[in-house]
């Protein structure tokens, strides 16, 4: 049974009571107590410069040339914050409440409450650092509303509020490296997780460069790695995402949650090619001024600007008319891929929808809309070759976060005793569907606001044995590392890394995307087994361990997809409700919406791995709705 | 269409690197630049021949991991672009493309066309930050920014740190660089304590990373995907002078 740890009390009093039994670790001792931190994105560098502040010994890793790079910085379109400047009626309980609504229902809600309080300290805490956010003329913090909410409560900066939080955190990371209090590895990927006495005590990396396997020890290891949608190989994260941190962690013992849980972006520009590398996300915030249609007719294949108004169908503003363009993005998605597949889509091979921003132009003028989304109109340009300025923008769904993680208690902590996990890289918060500009939200309020209590609360509670690399689970971890690398270097086959990746890809596309069936999970839980096997006897990978060697790096990452896969078609096959990003076909109302079945699916599951081979057993951690009433979502 | 690279090969920071000539076949307009190299190295790999290293993550010209010289030019030469975003729409069949790492003391070769820039992380470590412990900032909206001068900031804190700038320059200076960091930070009221400061401790880095100095050239101008104007590096100058008189009044 799992123990999600959640305080007693009511729900606007737990994290305050929580913070206050919380055990403290003197000032004076902190120097002694290791932290590992894996990842720099917004979890990992704002923890690794929270606890670099407060004095602890912190190594943190990147794979990445630079702490910078990480790719909390893509996210474009904001951070939410229950500030209520507007005064429109936002508050910490509106926050909590859309949450809890928006991921329908299968998210905790003492952590998504937490969540929500947290969030103003968050923007406090950027402004500070100097994060540009964009200012009104009298020198205020302006706002917007964002996919989902009808509060305006969406901070940003330009297009690019990603970036600048994590250049905030970033730089107060690097302020930490200077004073020495933090030592940085970068271009250091973690290849597993070390255990002394069921206690996670340390990692096992690969230097990038050099090849060099090493291990460092410490009394705490913190995974905020990100998530996982390369899996579907097409997908809008960087290249370098991957599974590996966490997955190497599931199999040494952390439980997953929920890993069916994907989220499909709905405004991302469509494929256009065999080759494509990744798909590019259009900022949701586009959907404020944007209207999303298709033609009415199937197969219309005038260009857009000779469609008259009669004849197109602004399909979202119809279905939705109290939320409109602005439905949540499993809904939108949803209704995309509906109308494509009835024959509507538009654009090559007809994978995609309209976003047109002509009546934003003509009510607005030009230059308001060239304020608040010209790197976004300039990106589309670069990308795609034409100004939609003059024509509407094509847009198409595409795998975008993934809800899903390691499983943590309130603490953040895994079912290893001493392994936290933050940001993306876990399950909590955002249930089966995350709203927008909640990502940037969760990231920071993990590192800046909810690690640096709970971290210490687990050094001071427990006596942790003093552990250097020099035991021997250390050497023992590194020969399995070992041992691995040269079985992929060893295989000589016939196939490229990215073939397989990109074989994998369609597969978990198709069958577990934007709508599954029992039918289609079961032939992927056939396919994909089947498929690993040739990666394990077909992989061709040039070169040794002792180089720089990017084939050699993806062949680890999609060793670990390839497992990945399979669990989440098998926590897909047995939810059979549709909830959130999840849809199964079985289970839906007569007029097409998601079904939930909160009687047997109110819960979050947490599978175990049982060891090569074995089925994995899958825990069940109920999901009691006390404060916001179970109802089925409508955007109608 | 077909395209002929001559590619920059080299194994390591200490070997010597030689260009090689590649054909790459059946390229497609709505391709990005890497995503022909990474064609290219599809077909290397299969013929059993070593990939071409080069760094890359995002691939939408934000994360600032990708960057090399296309026929000198640094991301390619098509304005505001990074190379991850740069469509082979822009080149014709049969041309001829020269692929070579950033060219600078101060960003050794690693392998093929990656590079280290971590100075560049050094230049931030001396003072490109605001100091503010984590739970002790104010009310955010207790800080009023002037629009304009928020506007600035942005502007500045654009930069993605690829190095472009600094391939570009003749002296491979890295002031487009430092000044957009110290822009960004020095037009906020939040970044007037630190702001002499910082900008003596950042300029002064800089120097000791065997970056040279800017003689006007307005070449990084021309390549920064990102647009920063050199107009920052005057003002760059400007608190530089006030740092340094402050500097000797102590």
């Amino acid at each position: 049974m799992v123990d999600s740890k959640i305080p007693p009390g009511s729900i606007e009093d737990k994290w305050e009571r929580a913070r206050f039994e919380m055990k403290l670790v003197n000032p004076a001792n902190r120097r002694k107590h290791t932290i590992i931190i894996v990842g720099s994105g917004l979890a990992g560098a704002s923890a690794a410069a929270s606890f670099g502040q407060q004095g602890y010994n912190v190594h943190c890793f990147c794979f990445q040339d630079s702490p910078r790079r990480a790719h909390s910085i893509a996210a474009q379109g904001g951070i939410n914050a229950a500030k209520n400047y507007r005064n429109d009626g936002d508050s910490i309980h509106r926050l909590f409440y859309d949450t809890v609504k928006g991921g329908d229902f299968r998210s905790r809600e003492a952590n998504v409450f937490r969540l929500a309080q947290i969030s103003v300290n968050i923007i406090d805490q950027c402004v500070a650092q100097g994060v540009p956010f964009a200012r009104e003329y009298g020198g205020l913090l302006d706002t917007r509303s964002f996919g989902g909410v009808q509060v305006s409560r969406t901070f940003y900066a330009r297009g690019q509020t990603g970036q600048q939080l994590l250049l905030g955190a970033y730089q107060a990371l690097e302020e930490q490296i200077a004073a020495g209090s933090v030592k940085m590895h970068t271009r250091n990927e973690m290849l597993d997780l070390v255990l002394v006495n069921g206690r996670a005590r340390g990692i096992v990396t690969r230097d990038l460069l050099t090849g060099a396997i090493e291990s460092f020890a410490a009394d705490v290891v913190i995974l905020a790695t990100g998530g996982y949608g390369n899996v579907f190989y097409l997908s809008t994260n960087a290249k370098g995402c991957n599974t590996t941190a966490i997955w190497r962690a599931h199999r040494r013992g952390a439980y997953f949650g929920n890993p069916c849980f994907t989220q499909i972006h709905p405004t991302c520009i469509p494929v256009s090619n065999e080759n494509q590398s990744k798909l590019t996300l259009m900022s949701e915030s586009l959907r404020n001024d944007g209207r999303v249609w298709v033609p009415k007719k199937k197969g219309d294949t005038r260009p857009a600007t000779q469609i008259p108004e009669d004849e197109r169908d602004y399909y979202l503003e119809r279905r939705y008319p109290s939320f409109g363009n602005l439905v949540p993005r499993d809904v939108a998605s949803r209704a995309a891929k509906e109308v494509c597949d009835e024959g509507r889509g538009v654009g090559p091979g007809g994978q995609g929808v309209y976003l047109d921003f002509a009546d934003a132009i003509r009510r607005m003028g030009e230059s308001v809309v060239r304020e608040k989304y010209g790197n976004l109109f300039d990106m589309y340009e670069e990308i795609t070759g034409e100004n939609a300025y003059k024509v509407p923008m094509r847009i198409y769904p595409a795998v975008h976060y993934t809800m899903g993680g390691l499983w943590v208690d309130y603490q953040l902590m895994s079912t290893i005793p001493g392994l936290f996990v933050a940001g993306e890289a876990n399950f909590s918060d955002h249930g089966a569907n995350r709203l927008g500009a909640s990502a940037l939200m969760q990231g920071l309020a993990d590192g800046y606001f909810i690690l640096p209590y709970t971290i210490p609360n687990y050094i001071a509670s427990n006596s942790l044995e003093k552990v250097d690399t020099s035991h021997p689970e250390f050497a023992a971890v590194k020969q399995d590392v070992n041992q691995r690398i040269a079985k992929l270097l060893a295989i000589q086959g016939k196939r490229t890394v990215d073939s397989f990746h990109k074989e994998l890809g369609k597969l978990v596309w198709e069958n577990c995307g934007m709508a599954r069936s029992a039918e289609g999970l079961r032939t992927n839980l056939e396919r994909i087994p089947a498929l690993r096997e040739e990666f394990w006897h077909n992989l061709k990978i040039i070169g040794t361990g002792a180089e720089l060697n990017q084939s050699l790096e993806k062949a680890g990452r999609v060793a670990d997809f390839l497992e990945l896969a399979e669990l989440m078609c098998l926590d897909a096959l047995e939810r059979e409700e549709s909830c959130g990003g999840h849809f199964r076909v079985e289970s839906q109302t007569p007029d097409g919406e998601a079904l939930r079945d909160d009687e047997r699916f109110s819960f979050v599951s947490a599978w175990e791995w049982k060891g090569e081979g074995d089925p994995w057993e899958l825990h069940k951690e109920p999901l009691a709705f006390e404060y916001v009433h179970l109802a089925q979502r409508s955007y109608k | 269409m077909n395209l002929t690279l001559k590619v920059w090969r080299q194994q390591d920071t200490k070997s010597a690197g030689k260009f090689v000539t590649y054909k790459v076949q059946g390229v497609t307009p709505d391709m990005s630049f890497l995503e022909m190299l990474d064609l290219l190295n599809e077909n290397l790999q299969t013929q059993g021949e070593a990939p071409v290293a080069f760094d890359h993550d995002c691939r939408e010209g934000i994360c600032g991991m990708c960057g090399f010289l296309i026929n000198g030019v640094a991301h390619g030469g098509h304005r505001g672009t990074t190379v991850c975003q740069l469509s082979m729409r822009f080149f014709k069949d049969g041309d001829s493309l020269t692929l070579e790492p950033w060219r600078a003391k101060a960003f050794p070769v690693l392998r093929d066309l990656a590079v280290d820039r971590s100075a560049f992380d050094r230049i931030i470590q001396a003072g490109g930050f605001i100091t503010v412990p984590t739970g002790v900032a104010p009310d955010a909206r207790a800080i009023l920014v002037p629009k304009e001068d928020a506007d600035r900031a942005m502007d500045a804190a654009a930069c993605i740190g690829c190095g472009a700038c600094v391939a570009a320059c003749p002296n491979a200076a890295a002031m487009l660089f430092t000044a957009a960091k110290i822009t960004h930070l020095n037009s906020l009221p939040q970044g007037q304590p630190q702001r002499y400061e910082r900008t003596a401790d950042m300029v002064e880095a800089m120097s000791k990373e065997l970056f040279g100095s800017c003689t006007n050239h307005g070449e990084c101008e021309a390549v920064c995907p990102k647009k920063i104007p050199i107009e920052f590096i005057g003002r760059m100058n400007r608190d530089l002078i006030h740092a340094t008189l402050i500097r000797r009044g102590e």
